[in-house]
C-alpha cells in the first residue's frame, strides 16, 4: 500500500473524530451558544467508553454510555452557563479543564491497555476499485457519522427545527417575542453538542486507536471548534474540513512511516499549524464570516 | 389554570445595583463549594475526604517548609494570571499563556545553554528580560492574526500553545539535549549566575516572587490610574462607546495580548531559572491553564488574584501532599482546578442578579 492508498483509505476514520465534535459544536453554535469546553467533553466521552469496552460492555454500550456522560458534562455548562448567565467563554474553559481531570481520574488505572476496535464494513464493487477503493471500506461509525452529517445538514437546510434553531443563535429576543423558548431550545442543542463529544472522544479511544493513554485527545477537541469556523457554520464544509484534518494527520503518519526525515515534533504540529493558517485565510475573509456567522453567539439571553 | 396549581421556579432577576458584599463572599463561598464537591468524589473514590483535605487546604500552612514552597509555586502563577487579567477585561481571551510561558523558558535557556562557560551578575538579569521578549513575540503572533486577519485569539493562542510544546519537546530531544544527561530530555545544567537569587534564605523562594508583586503593583496602577487602562476596560465592556470615543480596537488587542505575553515569558524565565535550574518537560505543568483560574478566581482585580494566586498554589502543594499521603491522583487538583472556577462562576452570578421564586408563567409580571 503507497502513502496516496494509505491517506486515502483511513482519511474518513481519522476525519470522524474531529467531524462529530464540530457537528455538534455547529449546533450549539447555531443556537448562539459558544462552548468551549469541547476538549473535555472528548476526554470524558472517551475514557467512560473505553472503561465499558475493556469490562466487556461491547462499542455499543460503551459510545451510548460516553454520549450520556458527555451530555451530562455539557448540562453542567448549560445550567452555569445559559441559567446563571455566566460568562461563555470562562465556563467553557472551565468545562474542558474539568472534562480533562476527571478523564485522567477515571482512566488512571487503565494506562497503555488496548481494547479491540471495529471491523470494517466494505461496500461491494466499490471498495475494489483501486486507490480509491480503500474510501469504502469504513467501520459502522464512519458510516453512521456520514449519514449523521447529511441528516444534520437536512434539518438545517429544510426543516422547521433547523430553522427554530437558528432563530434563537440570530436574534432571541424576536424569538422569543414569538413564543420560541429560547432557553430550552439552547440547553437542547448544548446537550446534542455533547452527546455528539462524546461519540467524537468514543470513536477516538475504542476504534480509531483503541488504547488509553491520557491526554489522547492531544487537541482535537479545539481543532474541532475551528472547523466550525472553518466550515462557517456549514455541515457540508464541515465535512470537507474534517477530511481535511484527517488526511493531514495522516500524511504526518505516513511521512514517519516512508523515513522521511523531518522531526516527529513538526510532524505532531502539524495539524495546530494548519488549523493557524487556514483559521487566518477564513477569517480575514471578513465579508464571509458575517454573511454565515452566528449574530448572537456567546450572548447570554435576558428577557 | 390556577396560580396555585403552577410549581414556583427560581428566576434571576437583575439587581439594582451590584452587590459588592457578594463579589467579596463570592471566592470564599465557591472554595467552600468546589471543596464540599470534590470531598464528595474523593468519598467516591473511597479515600478519607478528611485526611485529604487536611493535606490538600491544611498542611501547605501549616509549616514553614511547606509554606515556602506555596510561595515559590505563587510567583509564576501571580505573574501570568496579572498579565492575563488584563486582557480578560478588554475582552480579549488569551487562553494561550502556556505557550508563552514555554516560548519564555525557552528564550531563557539560550544564554546558559549557548555561553556555559559565561559569568557574572549580568546572567540572571539576561535571561528574564530575554525570557519576557519570547513570550512577546510568540504572543505577538496570536495579536497578528487576531488583529490583521481577524482570526479569533483564543482558537489561534491555543494552538500556538501546542506548537509550544512540541518545540520544547523537539529542543528537549534533538539540539538542547544534555549529551551527558543520560538520554532524558533534558538541558545541562545552569551555572551558578545564571540562577534568580535567594529572597528568603533557607528556601527555595527567589527574586522571581518579588518581580511579581512589582507587576501585580503595576498592574494596579495600569489598569486602576492610567488612561491606558481606562481605554482597554471600555473596550471590554462597550466596545461601541469605545469605537465611538475613538479609541482603537486593534491597539487594545495588541496591547492586551503583549502584556499577557511579556508577563508568561517572564514567568517561565524564571521557572528555568529558578526551581529548575535546566530546561526540562516539566516546565510545562499547565501554569498557563490554572493561570487563568487564577485570574477569574481574583475577579480579574490585581489585588483579588494576589489572593487567588496563593490558593491555587497551596492548592498545587496540598495536591501533592495527598498523592503521597491519602494515594489521591494528581488529575484530582485539575478536577479541583475546573470546579472551583464553575462554583465561582455560578456564585459570582449574584453579584448582579438576585434569586427570586415565581410561579412558572409565560412572560414575567408577578
Amino acid at each position: 500500500m503507497n502513502a496516496l492508498e494509505f491517506i486515502v483509505a483511513g482519511m474518513l476514520a481519522a476525519a470522524t473524530p474531529f467531524l462529530l465534535a464540530a457537528l455538534g459544536e455547529m449546533v450549539a453554535e447555531r443556537a448562539g451558544v459558544l462552548n468551549l469546553g469541547v476538549e473535555g467533553l472528548m476526554a470524558m466521552g472517551a475514557v467512560v467508553a473505553f472503561i465499558i469496552v475493556y469490562h466487556g460492555g461491547g462499542h455499543l454500550l460503551g459510545f451510548l454510555a460516553a454520549g450520556l456522560a458527555s451530555a451530562a458534562l455539557s448540562l453542567v455548562f448549560a445550567v452555569i452557563a445559559l441559567g446563571f448567565r455566566a460568562n461563555q467563554v470562562a465556563v467553557g474553559l472551565a468545562i474542558g479543564i474539568l472534562g480533562q481531570g476527571l478523564s485522567a481520574l477515571f482512566g488512571k488505572s487503565y494506562e497503555s491497555l488496548t481494547v479491540k476496535g471495529l471491523p470494517k464494513l466494505s461496500l461491494p464493487w466499490l471498495s475494489d476499485i483501486p486507490i480509491i477503493g480503500g474510501l469504502f471500506a469504513q467501520d459502522v461509525v464512519v458510516w453512521l457519522s456520514l449519514a449523521a452529517t447529511v441528516a444534520i445538514w437536512a434539518i438545517f437546510a429544510y426543516t422547521k427545527t433547523g430553522l427554530v434553531v437558528r432563530a434563537v443563535g440570530e436574534n432571541p429576543k424576536a424569538a422569543h417575542a414569538l413564543g420560541y423558548p429560547v432557553i430550552a431550545v439552547r440547553f437542547a442543542a448544548v446537550a446534542f453538542g455533547g452527546v455528539l463529544a462524546g461519540f467524537a472522544g468514543a470513536y477516538a479511544a475504542v476504534v480509531y486507536t483503541p488504547l488509553w493513554a491520557d491526554g489522547m485527545i492531544a487537541g482535537r477537541g479545539w481543532i474541532a471548534i475551528a472547523l466550525v469556523v472553518f466550515g462557517t457554520w456549514l455541515a457540508s464544509r464541515i465535512f470537507l474540513g474534517a477530511c481535511l484534518f484527517g488526511a493531514v494527520s495522516l500524511a504526518s503518519l505516513a511521512a514517519q512511516a516512508t523515513g522521511l526525515d523531518v522531526s516527529s515534533q513538526l510532524l505532531s504540529s502539524l495539524p495546530y499549524l494548519v488549523t493557524i493558517v487556514v483559521l487566518g485565510i477564513i477569517s480575514s475573509n471578513r465579508r464571509l464570516l458575517k454573511l454565515n456567522g452566528v449574530a448572537s453567539l456567546g450572548e447570554p439571553f435576558e428577557q | 389554570m390556577s396560580a396555585l396549581s403552577r410549581p414556583f421556579l427560581p428566576v434571576l432577576v437583575r439587581r439594582e445595583y451590584a452587590s459588592l458584599a457578594i463579589k467579596l463572599v463570592a471566592p470564599p463561598a465557591a472554595l467552600g463549594l468546589a471543596t464540599l464537591l470534590n470531598l464528595g468524589l474523593y468519598l467516591l473514590m473511597g479515600r478519607d475526604p478528611v485526611a485529604v483535605f487536611h493535606a490538600m487546604l491544611m498542611e501547605p500552612f501549616l509549616s514553614w517548609a511547606s509554606f515556602s514552597e506555596v510561595l515559590l509555586k505563587m510567583g509564576p502563577l501571580l505573574l501570568i494570571a496579572q498579565g492575563l487579567a488584563i486582557g480578560f477585561r478588554a475582552k480579549v481571551f488569551n487562553i494561550g499563556a502556556e505557550g508563552q510561558f514555554i516560548l519564555g523558558a525557552i528564550f531563557a535557556s539560550a544564554i546558559p545553554i549557548w555561553l556555559p562557560q559565561a559569568t557574572g551578575q549580568w546572567i540572571w538579569p539576561a535571561m528574564l528580560v530575554l525570557g519576557a521578549l519570547g513570550g512577546v513575540l510568540w504572543a505577538s503572533l496570536t495579536a497578528f492574526w487576531r488583529v490583521r486577519l481577524n482570526a479569533n485569539e483564543i482558537l489561534v493562542s491555543l494552538m500556538l500553545a501546542l506548537v509550544a510544546a512540541q518545540l520544547l519537546n523537539y529542543l528537549l530531544l534533538g539540539p538542547w539535549k544534555d549529551p551527558a544527561g543520560f538520554n532524558f530530555p533534558q538541558s545541562v545544567m545552569f551555572q551558578y549566575d545564571a540562577m534568580v537569587p535567594i529572597l528568603i534564605p533557607g528556601t527555595r523562594v527567589n527574586v522571581s516572587l518579588l518581580i511579581a508583586f512589582a507587576f501585580s503593583l503595576a498592574a494596579w496602577v495600569f489598569m486602576q490610574r492610567s488612561f491606558a487602562g481606562y481605554k482597554l476596560q471600555v473596550g471590554g465592556l462597550a466596545p461601541h462607546a469605545a469605537g465611538y470615543a475613538g479609541f482603537n480596537e486593534g491597539r487594545a488587542i495588541w496591547l492586551s495580548l503583549l502584556i499577557g505575553g511579556f508577563a508568561a515569558g517572564l514567568a517561565g524565565a524564571a521557572e528555568v531559572a529558578g526551581p529548575l535550574g535546566q530546561l526540562q518537560r516539566s516546565i510545562s505543568t499547565g501554569y498557563g491553564y490554572a493561570a487563568i483560574i487564577v485570574a477569574y478566581l481574583g475577579g480579574l482585580h490585581p489585588i483579588g488574584i494576589i489572593f487567588s494566586a496563593l490558593l491555587m498554589a497551596a492548592l498545587y502543594i496540598g495536591g501533592d501532599n495527598a498523592m503521597v499521603s491519602a494515594n489521591l491522583p494528581v488529575a484530582a487538583v485539575r478536577v479541583f482546578q475546573g470546579s472551583l472556577l464553575l462554583a465561582y462562576l455560578v456564585s459570582i452570578a449574584f453579584v448582579r442578579y438576585r434569586l427570586e421564586w415565581r410561579h412558572a408563567a409565560h412572560g414575567s409580571a408577578p
